[in-house]
């Protein structure tokens, strides 16, 4: 399928696709293996100016889009999902302030951002909020010049890796989810310290934490946005970020259908390769249309996105949810497409399928997902009458 | 500190064909520059890095050699030079030493030269020797490391079976890097971009007031009389046994041979 790249389009993704398969293949299992977090993968990718893709040129970024961020996204996470996570985590903690952050805060934070000298990452999940946003504990309270941090955040991407910190607390908890706030958060403030480092089941080289907050002190300009929006600068910040999940589950099965095509051929039994037995390729056909499908469903919740639409909620919900759906199935039958030898460690497919799992989990589980989808159809048909 | 790096253009390794007729490398297609090159731009931009001045990479070929070039200034070379002219065409190691030491006097002010250890497509290795020789600079092939550059001075480790040799030389010098030197880094996107809008200039023989009679098929001495591909290994025998009676077997064979 031809999907029309502009030609610094065609350069990104060329590039994503040459750092994944130099620099990144020969080290994914290790990562894995050990839990790492992919600093000299970082390096490499801000070197290759892949953290100014996604910021204006006016903070030294190029200007690209929601689309360029995926291209990245997804060449990165057909090779890794656990670093491409750490990539895309990075433009997630970016995205709050691109929308909302006063040209003084987007000077001050973002030209750091663009080079890869920091991280950044986006804190909504609490023990007691996942889906449920209206749980937030996270206070903080107004002290002269400050706001007075307490609470925990959890399972935050890049958390304890990232300098940068966008953090959704409560400023007026009465007012309910109006009563919400977003602030900028740096690393060595005093106050801010990190709780454990989860082990997870997949993209296990990307670091999830705990951020907790204790007295923490943050200066009343890092208010994102004005004080009791922080639930609209959360809503407004995943419905441009999940389409980047969907690239990262394109990218995951797209890997995958790869490895199982090339397996396919060179698998002898019956004296014949599998490939030439049809159900192994009606397997791989329906592992490709799928794939497909989700492509173009993400590709156009991103373009719907960059064309400056008011209202996408419905279309990056359905990108995310159909293309993380879909790579959960492509490395489920990746995975028995190389039967006994997909379930080793030795090959690549089980830790697609390990990493795919997340992406029907974060960014809006793809059952809270699916009420926001149905909830607009509701209201289409509202308005209809 | 100005480097001059030599690069050339050579076909994609998978994709080499020979021509029956001359038994020259045909360059048609996908090409790229010539790996060990690579390491040898690498450590030019490396060397600015560190000690400041510019990096100037030349290279003789076709003009869509301009190509190699343009990656060149992405990965960060400050100019580059396509030396290319109908009359270059079939040009032997010793012509392209003299296309290349022509340019480089007439670069002006240069520090260090720097080539790959020899190109992947011909494997001769030929053409930084002479290169040096004909400007009149010491030189140190299968440079594995610089170990510092001060005082009108270059200390290289220089590859040898037995390990390295440290030598000292007296800049300006040349030098051949092997690919232990370095890893080269990929292009950013900035420089990507600017190298797409970048005017590549091109001299030719005239402009570099070359003497025809020296370069071409006709300057050129080299020919080449055959080519032959190595007999492949056939077979080979198993040697059957417990591991060890294996080993104390392929011992007595040994032994026989030495």
């Amino acid at each position: 399928v031809e999907y029309f790249l502009n030609e610094q389009q065609q350069m990104v993704k060329e590039l994503a696709r040459r750092i994944a398969e130099e620099r990144i293949l020969p080290v994914r299992a290790e990562l894995d293996e050990k839990e790492e977090f992919p600093w000299e993968i970082i390096k490499e990718l801000a070197d290759a100016d892949m953290f100014r893709v996604f910021i204006p040129e006016e903070y030294e970024g190029l200007g690209g889009g929601c689309f360029d961020l995926c291209l990245v996204v997804e060449e990165l996470s057909r090779v890794c999902g656990g670093i491409a996570i750490s990539y895309a985590a990075d433009a997630l903690g970016c995205l709050p302030l691109l929308q909302f952050g006063s040209d003084e805060q987007k000077k001050k934070y973002l030209p750091d951002i663009a080079s890869g000298k920091r991280l950044a990452a986006f804190a909504l999940t609490e023990p007691t909020a996942g889906s449920d946003a209206s749980g937030i504990k996270t206070s903080a309270s107004r002290q002269d010049g400050y706001y007075v941090l307490n609470g925990t955040k959890q399972f935050i991407t890049n958390g304890g890796e990232a300098e940068i910190y966008v953090v959704i607390t409560m400023t007026d908890p009465a007012k309910g989810i109006r009563g919400g706030s977003a602030l900028i958060v740096e690393k060595d403030t005093p106050g801010f310290t990190f709780g454990k480092k989860e082990e997870k089941m997949g993209i296990r080289s990307s670091a999830t934490r705990e951020l907790v907050f204790r007295d923490c002190r943050v200066p009343a300009e890092n208010m994102l946005g004005r004080e009791g929006t922080g639930f609209i600068v959360s809503m407004k910040t995943v419905d441009r970020s999940r389409p980047g999940v969907g690239a990262q589950a394109i990218g995951i099965a797209q890997g995958a259908l790869e490895a199982a095509v090339d397996y396919a051929q060179n698998r002898i039994q019956f004296g014949h390769p599998v490939s030439s037995f049809q159900a192994v390729q009606h397997m791989l056909a329906n592992m490709a249309m799928e794939l497909e499908a989700a492509r173009v469903l993400v590709y156009s919740a991103a373009k719907t996105i960059d064309s400056g639409a008011k209202n996408f909620t419905e279309e990056s919900a359905m990108a995310k949810v159909f293309a993380s759906d879909m790579a959960m199935k492509v490395t489920t039958d990746a995975v028995q497409v190389l039967g006994g030898v997909g379930y080793m460690r030795d090959y690549p497919v089980e830790k697609m399928m390990r990493d795919a799992k997340i992406t029907q989990i974060y960014e809006g589980t793809n059952q809270v997902l699916r009420n926001e989808i149905a909830l607009a159809l509701m209201k289409r048909k509202g308005m209809r009458e | 500190m100005n480097v001059v790096v030599c690069i050339k253009q050579v076909p994609s390794t998978n994709k080499v064909k020979i021509d029956q007729q001359s038994n020259t490398v045909i360059c048609e297609g996908e090409n790229i520059i010539n790996p060990f090159d690579t390491y040898a731009l690498e450590e030019g931009i490396r060397i600015k890095e560190q000690y400041g001045g510019k990096v100037i990479v030349i290279s003789v070929g076709p003009p869509e050699a301009g190509e190699t070039l343009r990656e060149a200034i992405a990965l960060g070379a400050d100019e580059v030079i396509l030396l290319s002219d109908p009359a270059f065409e079939g040009s032997d190691t010793l012509a392209i030493s003299y296309i290349l030491s022509k340019v480089i006097s007439r670069i002006g002010e240069f520090d260090i030269v720097i080539c790959g250890k020899q190109t992947m497509d011909a494997d001769t290795g030929q053409v930084a020797p002479q290169l040096s020789e004909r400007l009149g600079i010491p030189f140190a092939s299968y440079v594995s490391k610089i170990e510092e550059i001060k005082e009108g001075y270059i200390q290289v480790q220089r590859m040898v079976d037995e390990g390295y040799r440290v030598i000292k030389m007296p800049l300006p010098a040349a030098i051949t890097v092997v690919k232990e030197i370095n890893v080269p880094r990929l292009p950013p996107l900035r420089g990507l971009m600017m190298s797409k809008k970048a005017q590549i200039p091109i001299w030719n023989a005239q402009e570099l007031g070359i003497d025809i009679d020296k370069v071409g098929s006709s300057g050129s001495p080299t020919r080449i009389i055959k080519y032959s591909y190595p007999e492949k290994a056939s077979g080979g025998e198993m040697i059957q046994g417990d591991p060890e009676s294996q080993v104390d077997q392929l011992v007595e064979r040994l032994q026989k041979i030495i």
